[in-house]
Order: C-alpha cells, then structure tokens, then sequence
C-alpha cells in the first residue's frame, strides 16, 4: 500500500498540461520512429537525447519512454500492413497480423493489436506498480548461469514449439548463431569470421538482417508472384473497430498468458523480442483449436502483441531497480539517466521518488495517450494499402534501405540488406523459419557470453546449470520443452502404425 | 633608421592581426564519433561535453554525435584513419586509443591519430560484496593468496583496462584470481551486488548505486593519494576515507584511466589549437566540475607536451604488463 501512496505522488508530477503535452510528442515520434523500419526505438531514443539536456529530469524521461511506447505500437502497424517489422519485437505479429490484413481485415488486426498491446503494457505498469520494491533483490540472484538457461529456454522454446520441422528451426537457429559470432567477442577479445575486413568487426547488425530478410525478401516474393502487393484494401470502418474491440473479451486467457509471459521476459533479460516469439510459439500449443495459425488467426495476434508490450514496460523495472537494462531502448535511456546525474539503482527509488513514481505514473496515461493516438492513425496508415504495388514497392524498398543505413550510417551495410534479401527469400521457398535466425541473432552473443563465463566460474563444469533451484528448473524446463513435443509426435506415430497394422 | 622601425612595428601588428583573424574555426559540423556504444561511460563523457558546448555557446558550429563501439572502439578509431586531416571530427575514447594495437591486431596504430586532451581521470578500486569477511586489501589478497585461481574477480571486457589492473595485482602481490569478463561495468556491478563474484575492480561511478545500497564495499582507491573529499556515501563513509592500495600494501601507486579527446592524424596546428581550447574552456565551467563531482573522476586537464608525458608513460607501463601476459598481438 505504501507503493499506492508513492504512485498518487507520481501522478501528481505528471499531470500537468507541459507533461501531457510530451507524451503526446513522444508517443507521435516514436510511432514515425516505429513505422519505418530500421529506424528502431533505440535509434529513435538515443537521437532525442541531446534534445534532453536542458530538460529537468523527470519531464525527459517521460518523453524518451513515451517515444518507446509510440515505437512499440508504430512498429506493429508496419508487421500487420506490410509484412515488414518496424521493430524486431514486432515480428511474431507478422505471422498472422499480415494473412489477416490480407484477407482484407486490416482494420480488425490492427484493432486487435493495439487493444491487446494497450492491455500488455498496463498489466506491465501494475506489476512494475507492485513489485518495484521486490525486484531488485531477486534479479540479483541471476549470475552467468542464471542468465544463460533464460537464453537457453527461449531457444528450446523455438525448437519445441515452432510451426517448421524442428529440424529445419534447429538450422534456421544455427545460421543465426553463427551471425552473431561474427565481429569482437567480449570473452576473449579475439575478432572472429570478419576476414579482415573493417566493415565486419563490429558484427552483423540484427536489425540489418532483418530489413533483409522481411523488407527485401518480401518484396521479391511479391515481385515473383505477379507484381501486385500482397495486401487488399479494406474500407476503414469504425464499426469495425468496435466489433473487434468487443470480440477482445473472448481471448481472456491468451490475454493472461502472453501478459504473464512478457512480465516474466522482462524483469528477466530476455526482452520484448524473445517475450513476443515465445508467446506465440506458447499460444500456437496451447490455444483451442479452430482456424490454423499463421493464415489470420486473431490470437495469433493478440499474444504477440500483448507480451511485446508487457515486457517493453516490464524493461523498465531491473533498468530503475538494478541499473540492468533488459532491452536495447532501456540501454540507451539508462544512458540518460547518467547524463542527467542520476545512479540507476536501489537508491534511485529512495532518493529520487518523485523521478521514480514520476515516470511510472506517466507509463499509466502514456500507454492509454498511445493507444488514443495509435487508433487515430489507422486510417492513415491504411489507406496505404490503397497505394497501387508499382509505388508503394519502390517506396518500402528506398526505407529498407534509408533504415539500414541510418542503424551504423555504414554503405556495407547496404550490401548486406541485399544479400539477406535473396537469403530470406530462398529460405521463405524453402519453408525455412526465418524467425530463429533472427532470434538467435539477437540472444546469440549474449548467451554465447554468459555460457563462457558460467564454464569459466565452474572451471568447465556442465554441472553449473543445476547448481541452484532457479537455475535448474529453468534448464529442466527448457530441455522438456525440446524433448516432449518429439516423444509426443513419436508415439503418436507408432499408434499410428499399430492402427495401421491392425486395419490391415 | 627610424622608418625601418616604424615599418617594422606596423608590419609586427599586422602580422599579429592577420594571426588573430587566421585562427582557425570550424567551418562544418563537427562529428563527436564516440568509441563506445550509446550509455557508456565514454558515450556520457561526450554527451556532456556536447551540452557544455551547447549551453556556453563555446563553438558557432553545431555538434553531430556518433556511435561508433564496435571492436572495443576500435571502429572509431578506424573511422578516424579514414578520415586523415579531417579536422571536423572529434574522437572521444580512454586510454583504448593507444592500447587496442598491442593486444589486437588492429588495421590502425596510435600514430593515425593525435591527441588533443585529457580531461579528467577515471579511478580504480576493489571491491566486494558488503558482508564479505575482509575488512582491508591486505586480508583480501591473503584470501586470494590461500585460494590461488579460485577467487573469481569480474571485469569489463578482456585484456582491457580491468584484466590489466587485475594481471598487476597478481604480478605485484603474487596472489592468483579468476577473471572473468562481462560486457561493461554497470553488468559487473550487479554480479559483485548479487554475490556472483567475489570482487571487481570498479570505477567509482560503476559501482556507485551498489554502494549506496549497501550491497558492496569498496576496499582500496589505486592512486598515489585519497579521493577527493565528499558527502558520506553510504552509513558515515565517503570517498576521502577509502584507504589507497599503497597504504594496504599493494605496490600499484597508480592506476588511472584517462578521458581523452583525439583528432584524426594530418590537422594542422591551428586546428589542434582550436580544439585544445575549447577542452580547456569546457573543463573551466561549474556543468563540468559538476559532472566530475557526480561521476567520482578526478578532473584533471592534460594537453600538449604533459598529456604526451602522460600516454607515454602509461602506454610504457601498461605494455609491460601485456607482454608479462603474453596479451601482446604478433
């Protein structure tokens, strides 16, 4: 209750005319930001930071987290109207955000999006709410191994709950491993795959590849297909809008479970990427049955959508508690904070509480300002649709690459769009998943790392990941998630031939 | 005789006006290219050097700052090797500038660039968790000395400035750690705060939330005198009252990471003049010192002949250090 006190406090600070007037700034920006792809909130957030300087505090902070709130919505309208991510945790909502639209239901998954998106993010500012002064003890419990068996568990849960073949997902991974070695390792200090070439040591960035692979790669399945755009367009109707709002209700549980999912993911590093994919691949087991996913299935949607936003918010909690920025974008605002003279941290919320309360509290009205601002804007963004494929193909093929030059302002990168252009679309010919490629490029390095360092404190002990009850079960949990789906499809498969056998 | 004089004197002020007026200035944005990711301490050190500049209006061309971390900053450094003579972009690094050759093999050398300033030193302590039974340096190099290789000591990033202190403190006291390396400061911090390892070798602005809490304790400062007086940081314990490691017996009288500042090799000298200027000017202002203050540096400004002084001695040392590893790259 003590929290409920400190957070009327909180918004206190932020309810006034200037504060509310800089949500709806960064909430507009952020969704430019998120729109086009390459140009991610993180990008977005360390660009507006010099414009921070002067600001006192508690009114930048509200306008950096606001931009991340506009960029997490933006970054879905893109998935579901072109097929394109504008943010990498946008790309689970492609799967069936992108089918639906194209059956000419744009409205209703756009709908479906952000309600559920709004929903996920105020589930994650009450937790934040409520657990704020609890995290930071128990994130402290997670050392090297801790955090490589949270990586761990997310690759599992690819392997196990993927739509592909496990084996063409354990490929699709491995690519994505191998990518994300290229460049410096932290571990050693040695550069590795970069040929000697300059261009390579800082690695391959995951947002480059994944321009490519969706953006270019896209583009050239549509070219091959007939030279339309694989979108129709729908009338914007505001019935529609409230028809879809009122058929919410209905996904309850995968609303819980997906909120649940990005809580979990974002107080532990995994982050709105991982949050996201994992909630799909969980909602795709779990789900009753009825239409398939991936061809337009709505919780097919609202799952991604609610854990990419519950985790965004959730980041902010080891970023303010622990000094432990769980994504990229809560990286860059912890940068901030520094520059303004504050210490992230346990203290932060004894020190600074009107900063503390002052930003949570603005996370309530910002998300609501976000969704508001995010539905005024869908008949612009989908009137898009209506642009005939001979303009509107030149044009996402000139932002992929505007984006991916903007991410390093690098001319090899350029290249490498290209490249991962034919890549993603042999691998789309081929049914390959293009989304552990991206997975593993984003949570390669990182578990890369911290397996290393776990083998260097256990003095190569595999042992170490079944050192403490945390650790263990969250290995355990991820091993059965492999195993089971396989011992599961195995006997199924020798039923079958027992049935066979007996038909006979 | 007379008029030779005159001529002579008004040549002499002419001459010093034309001086004055061909001073140089920057006739473009200037690129502030920081070997660091975005949120870094460099990235910090940049950033409030651009606001400084901003709020004094010390410079009429705008500033454009640019991340370039990759390769353990190697990328900007790179970056600046392309850009020979270029004198409208700023290098922001430490002490990785004139290291990063010796331990990698790296397709630039120090001389590609030339040092403008440093303005202000980054400390180094030990630390450990709050309830760990040492009370000084010295019983926390016994433990290390009765566990050789068994102790783990964090670090950020390896054979950088952490493992390089940490390789010191074995080949200065004979005890043997094991280190192991994390991605930055902030993320070593957490581990000591969370028990994960029993020590790092922490700037005080990396460890300073973790203190404040009272989750760690620092244990010896390397430098050849105390910090600067300050508030009590946590209980009745401020940064003048960390004992230095010399006082606890280890044999390291300084160990200090430098702010520097750097211009692609082939800018003129009224060029360097210029920038070395306004570092200076930047260093004299309250945002500076308030900066300094907030992040436990020492400030210090160093240019010219004692900042070469300074590299020297420290790229000398620190070599030494490399080759004992056998760090060096061939």
């Amino acid at each position: 209750m003590e929290n409920f006190g400190l957070l009327m406090e909180g918004f206190q600070v932020v309810l006034t005319p200037t504060h509310l007037a800089i949500m709806v700034i960064g909430v507009m920006l952020g969704l430019v930001v998120g729109v086009l792809p390459g140009l991610g909130a993180p990008n977005g957030v360390s660009l507006l930071i010099p414009l921070t300087f002067t600001m006192d505090p508690v009114s930048a902070i509200i306008l950096l987290a606001s931009m991340y709130w506009g960029a997490l919505f933006g970054g879905s309208t893109t998935s579901i109207l072109f097929n394109i991510p504008g943010e990498p945790s946008s790309v689970a909502t492609t799967f069936d955000g992108y089918p639906m639209a194209q059956k000419g239901q744009s409205t209703r998954a756009l709908t479906l999006a952000f309600m559920s998106a709004g929903i996920g993010a105020l589930v994650g500012v009450v937790v934040i709410t409520l657990l704020s002064t609890w995290a930071a003890g128990f994130a402290l419990r997670f050392g090297a191994p801790e955090y490589f068996s949270v990586y761990f568990l997310a690759f599992c849960a690819f392997i196990g709950m993927g739509s592909s073949a496990p084996l063409k997902t354990i490929i699709s991974l491995l690519v994505g491993l191998a990518l994300s070695t290229v460049g410096m390792d932290t571990i050693t200090g040695t550069l590795r795959l970069t040929y000697g070439l300059n261009e390579l040591m800082g690695g391959v960035s995951f947002l480059v590849v994944v321009i490519g692979l969706f953006g270019i790669g896209e583009i050239l399945m549509t070219v091959q297909d007939g030279l339309h755009f694989r979108g129709v367009a729908s009338r914007i109707d505001l019935r529609d809008v409230f028809r879809t709002i009122a058929e919410l209700p209905r996904y309850w549980a995968t609303l819980l479970r997906s909120s649940a999912i990005g809580v979990w993911m974002g107080i532990t590093p995994g982050g709105p990427t991982a949050a996201s994919f994992m909630s799909y691949g969980v909602a795709r087991q779990w789900s009753r049955p009825g239409e398939p996913f991936g061809k337009g299935r709505p919780e097919g949607i609202v799952a991604p959508e609610t854990a990419d936003h519950s985790a965004g918010t959730c980041a902010m909690l080891p970023m303010l508690a622990l000094g432990v920025p769980s994504s990229a974008t809560a990286a860059v605002m912890m940068g901030g904070l520094m520059i303004w003279g504050l210490t992230p941290g346990p203290m932060l919320f004894a020190t600074k509480p009107d900063f503390v309360w002052g930003l949570i509290a603005s996370m309530y009205i910002s998300n609501i300002v976000a969704v508001v601002l995010v539905m005024a804007t869908v008949p612009l963004f989908a009137a898009l649709l209506r642009i005939p494929f001979a303009v509107i193909g030149p044009v996402i093929v000139a932002i992929c690459f505007v984006g991916a030059y903007t991410v390093s302002n690098a001319t090899f990168d350029l290249w490498l769009v290209l490249l991962f252009g034919v890549i993603g679309y042999v691998f789309s010919k081929l049914s390959y998943p293009l989304a552990p490629l991206v997975l593993a490029m984003v949570l390669g390095h990182k578990a890369e790392n911290s397996f290393h360092q776990s083998m260097i404190l256990s003095d190569g002990s595999l042992d170490v990941f079944w050192s403490n009850p945390l650790v263990g079960s969250i290995m355990t949990l991820a091993l059965l998630l492999v195993i089971v789906p396989q011992v599961v499809k195995l006997i199924a498969r020798l039923r079958n031939r027992g049935t066979l056998r007996s038909a006979h | 005789m007379k008029k030779t004089s005159i001529t002579l004197a008004v040549a002499a002020t002419l001459l010093s006006t034309v001086g004055a007026f061909a001073q140089w200035v920057p006739e473009r944005p200037v690129e502030f290219v920081v070997a660091s990711g975005p949120g870094g301490g460099t990235d910090n050190f940049a950033r409030t050097i651009q606001s400084v500049i901003a709020q004094h209006n010390l410079m009429d061309q705008s500033v454009v700052v640019l991340n370039k971390g990759a390769g353990s900053g190697a990328e900007a450094f790179l970056y600046a090797k392309a850009n020979n003579a270029n004198p409208h972009k700023l290098i922001f690094g430490t002490n990785n500038v004139y290291l990063l050759p010796h331990v990698a093999k790296m397709a630039y050398t120090s001389e590609d660039l030339v040092p403008v300033a440093a303005l202000a030193l980054d400390e180094f302590l030990i630390w450990v968790k709050a309830d760990a039974p040492y009370a000084d340096a010295a019983e926390f190099i016994a433990a290390a000395k009765a566990n050789p290789g068994s102790l783990p000591v964090g670090g950020s990033q390896s054979k950088d400035t952490d493992e390089t202190l940490v390789a010191l403190i074995e080949q200065k006291t004979g005890a043997e750690f094991k280190y192991v390396p994390y991605n930055g400061g902030g993320e070593v911090g957490v581990q000591l705060a969370g028990g994960h390892i029993a020590a790092n070798v922490n700037n005080p602005n990396e460890n300073l939330g973790q203190w404040q809490a009272g989750a760690i304790k620092p244990l010896c400062v390397f430098s050849d005198q105390r910090m600067a007086e300050s508030d009590p940081v946590h209980g009745d314990t401020g940064w003048h009252d960390i004992a230095t490691c010399t006082e606890a017996g280890i044999d390291i009288s300084s160990y200090q990471m430098p702010r520097t500042v750097w211009l692609p090799a082939g800018v003129s000298d009224e060029q360097l003049a210029f920038y070395v200027d306004l570092m200076q000017k930047v260093s004299e202002t309250p945002e500076w010192q308030e900066y300094v203050a907030n992040t436990s540096q020492t400030g210090r400004f160093l240019a010219g002949e004692e900042l070469s002084a300074f590299i020297d001695n420290s790229e000398t040392s620190t070599v030494e250090v490399f080759k004992a590893e056998g760090w060096t790259a061939q």
